[in-house]
């Protein structure tokens, strides 16, 4: 029997599932009127004690809840928990970043009542997460001054897809020599136009500034 | 590093598209890749290569087309491609631009079987 080889286009986006996945909740959140902000940070750049300042500033005001991705330990959502605000955990095992089935499937049978705001915080990885729709309104990238003002542009595409960057741990940036202004130009090549705000989750500094950002986002919605 | 988990979704597009089109034989399959998708082409040829093997895929060859990362520049009113993925200015105009039109993809284009 002869064979023969013929070409046929397919064009089938990879990712397909993930993105059905993420379009049926982002229609869901916009139903229930629901402003949702992902967190995507290397490790150890603040991320928990930034999203716990901002839960507890938020919480006087506002219907808030919490996701928490990490690879193994339930240590992120038990500090959390003592914002007072439903907090739950999402295991990943190995894999090294959250996709919209995960995220769906911690929101099954989570009875957080209704809500303003929901953050969900990936797993601590500037690579994996890029790929991945949460269906999300917000995607923010926190960074911290240890980190070094370069950052961006060695994750160039992670800082390409976020929305905001937040630049952490400012109460650091003098005894680590920080310069924020090539920080700042750092994340303009890679992403022009971005919002950047710098805080400390430890002194509270710059804190209103990025709840005010928060507020008028979710307003706009 | 997620491209093992990308490969096999690739894998489960190979399989699903190869039935469909009663395909008896896929010889190559031809993936299209932005630089702004966030995956290595090379880490990605290597997953595939390794979970295609056992499968009725093995012969499969995993070709991979880059795409540049395209802007809609204000300036010059027109598509251009950036100065690098480290610089996000027009390469005609220098223009800074995030108005990405390309370089996001990340699919299968095509399939090279035989059919009975």
């Amino acid at each position: 029997m002869k064979h023969t080889t013929r070409m046929v286009e397919v064009r089938t986006k990879v990712l397909k599932e993930n993105d059905v996945a993420a379009r049926a909740m982002r229609e869901r959140f916009r139903r229930d009127g629901v402003f949702v902000v992902s967190i995507v940070s290397s490790p150890g750049s603040g991320k928990t004690a930034f999203l716990e300042r901002t839960l507890v500033t938020l919480r006087e005001r506002y219907r808030t809840a919490a996701l928490v991705g990490d690879l193994a330990t339930e240590n992120d959502a038990q500090r959390l928990a003592r914002s007072g605000v439903p907090v739950k955990q999402i295991l990943t095992g190995t894999v090294c970043h959250l996709e919209a089935d995960m995220v769906s499937r911690a929101l099954e049978n989570w009875d957080h009542g209704p809500l303003d705001f929901l953050f969900i915080e990936n797993v601590g990885n500037l690579v994996c997460p890029a790929s991945y729709d949460l269906g999300e309104d917000l995607r923010l990238l926190l960074f911290s001054v240890t980190e070094g003002e370069d950052k961006p542009l060695k994750y160039p595409t992670i800082f390409n897809t976020a929305d905001i960057a937040i630049i952490s741990k400012m109460d650091l940036a003098e005894a680590v020599e920080f310069d924020l202004q090539a920080a700042r130009q750092s994340i303009q090549a890679v992403r022009p136009g971005m919002e950047i705000i710098e805080l400390s989750s430890k002194s509270g500094k710059g804190m209103d500034r990025w709840i005010e950002y928060l507020i008028a986002r979710r307003n706009e919605v | 590093m997620h491209e093992l988990s990308i490969a096999l979704s690739i894998l489960d597009i190979v399989e699903e598209e190869a039935e469909r089109l009663g395909a008896t034989r896929v010889t190559a399959v031809h993936l299209k890749i932005g630089l702004l998708s966030g995956i290595v082409p090379e880490a990605l040829q290597s997953a595939f290569d390794l979970i295609k093997e056992g499968t009725s895929f093995a012969a499969a060859q995993l070709v991979i087309q880059e795409l540049p990362i395209i802007i809609n520049c204000p300036t010059c009113a027109a598509e251009r491609p950036i100065e690098s993925i480290q610089n996000f200015i027009c390469q005609t105009c220098s223009t800074p631009c995030n108005d990405v039109v390309s370089g996001r993809q990340l699919e299968v284009s095509a399939l090279e079987i035989e059919a009975s």
